[in-house]
């Protein structure tokens, strides 16, 4: 297989507006039919990166090339990228086929060749039977595909997506995220999403870009970005993370408490310096059965029961913060516990990530 | 006797309405049924008015040399109109698109001029537009030597009144729309290939029509029934059918076609207001209807 080709290439674009710098001399590479998250809290740069792809804000400093060419300088209505609102942006005096039809009318496109591609995108979209209604008459759900209806229609090169789901609620979106995937890769269109929800990169992006002020953390697939965070940051805005603080050490960190924490110390992380170690809360077993690197003894605070696993709120020596624990239901039916309970707990060195504090 | 059983929340409303209305009803309906009444009496030989039933006077509203006068104010209040919702709209654009904490500074300044008397604001145009006024020393000191046209007592120059009156009217009216507008519908619009004209011409303006409705209406009305600027500006060579029904109660004597008249200039600002009333109860209407459509 050959190398995926680059559709997009960020080449070191900073982004201020007066004193902020929203974007610091950030670099990415986007390729062909990807689907692209750019993850971040709020306040990242992530909306003002969005913004001039999409041509809203041109950077002080840097390149944008599509297709090898730069489009940074390029108005909004000339370029082959189109934005999906936040707020969808639907425009309210006009019914859904209007709506989706606006985009090929400033193409100047066949009146014939217009309805053909609206009438196959509503019926990709599944809003046919609401073709007539105005946006006002939808409900969210239906008001955020008419939303993607009206950007892929036109063919973009990329689809940029600002927060997409955010308007939905917690079980459509699951669904909506699915769904968004199953589209992307219908039209094959090249997808990037602007997103707070890191659960929403990890399930659907292909790659995803963590950004904190303005700057580039980390840019890889979320199980890279998940199980190798490039620092304690990311460690601790993907997913869940036991922390451990210490003082770096060969072969590990120590604790407070003097507790030995053994797992592979980064080159660049000198003996004695500041460290933290750092382990997933499902690769900690409780009451391990075969003999594991790390070792300790807690007290069970709290649990959390979510019908597939029990969460456990364990009080260790190791760290001010009570360790968190994932137990399966299954495994938390063969030996239960109660909030109280002197528990052991074991995991291997190759699950301890150890970063700078 | 019957006494009527009134809940007391109906009393209580009624109670709080009572002086407005009798305000209303003294000083606005009993004048106008008076003034309707007299449009149905002859006028006396030697003025005064003479209690015989006669529909002469309505007919005389017809008459070419007066409908003359009702197309001209017509004209005249509608030139003012277009004037002030063209400049009225681009100024609550301008407004609408600054910075939020400028955009009440600038409203303040739109309407300050509300602050001074009618008439003092209109003779200060008199004081532009004389033909040794502001405007020709402006001309003068830039070295203009020439002979500068009479501005004043022009029909430019009661247009200009009429702009400079009522424009705050129509920015107010048009900015509500135009800032409750998500910026996000232009920026769509943008996206989608649109230049920024095509942005305005099929998304923005649509949407903000309700406030050049109600902007367009409010100088219209008060432009064509307005008989102050016309006097002062036009030096009553410009007869607007305010000035002609002064001219007939105060120095032609004659009452009844003076109020004849005034019946018909209330008759057409009904007819503007209800229209536009009419159909901006239609476009809520549908927008209710279409809400409830979405709830079902």
């Amino acid at each position: 297989m050959s190398e995926p080709r680059t559709l997009l290439a960020i080449d070191c674009v900073s982004k201020n507006f007066g004193r902020v710098t929203a974007v610091d001399g950030i670099s990415l590479d986007i390729r062909e039919n990807e689907f692209f998250a750019l993850l971040g809290p709020s306040g990242c740069g992530k909306t003002t990166l969005l913004r001039m792809l999409a041509g809203f804000e041109t950077p002080n400093d840097g390149r944008i090339l599509l297709d090898g060419r730069d489009i940074a300088r390029i108005p909004p209505n000339k370029r082959p990228v189109n934005l999906m609102f936040q707020s969808y942006a639907l425009f309210p005096h006009m019914s859904v086929r209007a709506n989706v039809s606006y985009g090929l009318e400033m193409e100047r496109l066949p009146a014939k060749e217009i309805r053909s591609r609206v009438d196959a995108i509503l019926a990709t979209t599944e809003l046919v039977r609401f073709a007539d209604r105005k946006p006002e008459q939808l409900s969210g759900g239906q008001k955020q595909r008419v939303a993607l209806a009206r950007a892929l229609v036109k063919r973009p090169r990329l689809l940029l997506l600002d927060e997409p789901l955010g308007a939905l609620d917690k079980k459509l979106r699951g669904a909506m995220q699915l769904e968004l995937k199953r589209l992307q890769h219908e039209v094959g269109i090249t997808f990037v999403i602007v997103t707070h929800d890191q659960e929403e990169s990890l399930v659907m992006a292909d790659r995803m870009a963590v950004l904190k002020d303005g700057r580039l953390l980390q840019c890889d697939t979320p199980h890279a970005v998940y199980e190798h965070p490039a620092d304690r940051f990311v460690a601790d805005f993907i997913g869940v993370m036991n922390f451990v603080p210490g003082k770096a050490a060969a072969n590990g960190v120590v604790a407070a408490n003097g507790a030995r924490i053994a797992g592979k110390v980064p080159a660049a992380l000198s003996p004695g310096a500041s460290a933290v170690a750092s382990v997933r809360p499902e690769r900690i077993r409780l009451f391990p059965s075969v003999e594991t690197a790390n070792r300790t003894t807690g007290t069970v605070e709290a649990l959390a029961y979510q019908g597939l696993d029990l969460q456990l709120h364990i009080r260790t020596p190791l760290s001010p913060k009570p360790f968190l624990v994932r137990v399966t239901a299954d495994a938390a039916d063969r030996r239960p516990v109660s909030a109280g309970d002197t528990v052991e707990l074991g995991w291997d060195a190759a699950d301890v990530r150890i970063f700078a504090e | 006797m019957r006494f009527a059983i009134v809940s007391p929340t109906r009393l209580r409303s009624s109670l709080l309405m009572a002086p407005a209305l009798a305000w209303l009803t003294a000083l606005m309906v009993v004048p106008c049924a008076l003034v309707l009444a007299l449009a149905f009496f002859r006028r006396g030989i030697y003025g005064g008015i003479e209690y015989t039933f006669t529909l002469e006077n309505f007919g005389l509203v017809f008459d070419p040399l007066y409908a003359g006068i009702f197309l001209n104010s017509a004209r005249i209040a509608g030139t003012a109109t277009l004037i002030a919702v063209v400049t009225g709209y681009a100024a609550a654009y301008a407004i609408s698109a600054a910075p939020r904490r400028l955009q009440p500074v600038f409203l303040f300044f739109a309407v300050l001029p509300f602050w001074s008397n009618y008439l003092i604001r209109t003779y200060a145009w008199i004081v532009l537009l004389n033909r040794e006024g502001l405007i020709t020393q402006l001309l003068r000191w830039f070295g203009y030597t020439g002979e500068t046209p009479s501005m004043l007592y022009t029909e430019g120059a009661v247009i200009a009144g009429l702009v400079y009156n009522y424009l705050p009217f129509v920015i107010l009216a048009c900015y509500a729309p135009l800032s409750r507008l998500n910026p996000e519908l232009a920026e769509a619009s943008r996206d989608l290939g649109a230049s920024a004209l095509t942005t305005f011409r099929r998304v923005i303006l649509p949407l903000t029509v309700p406030g050049i409705a109600a902007g367009a209406v409010f100088v219209f009305v008060l432009s064509i029934g307005n008989f102050v600027t016309p006097a002062l500006l036009g030096g009553g060579r410009f007869q607007m059918i305010g000035n002609l029904v002064y001219d007939q109660f105060l120095t032609a004597n004659d009452w009844p076609f003076g109020a004849a008249l005034a019946m018909a200039l209330i008759a057409i600002m009904l007819l503007v207001l209800m229209t536009q009333a009419l159909l901006a109860d239609r476009a809520a209407g549908r927008a209710a209807e279409a809400k409830g459509d979405a709830d079902g």
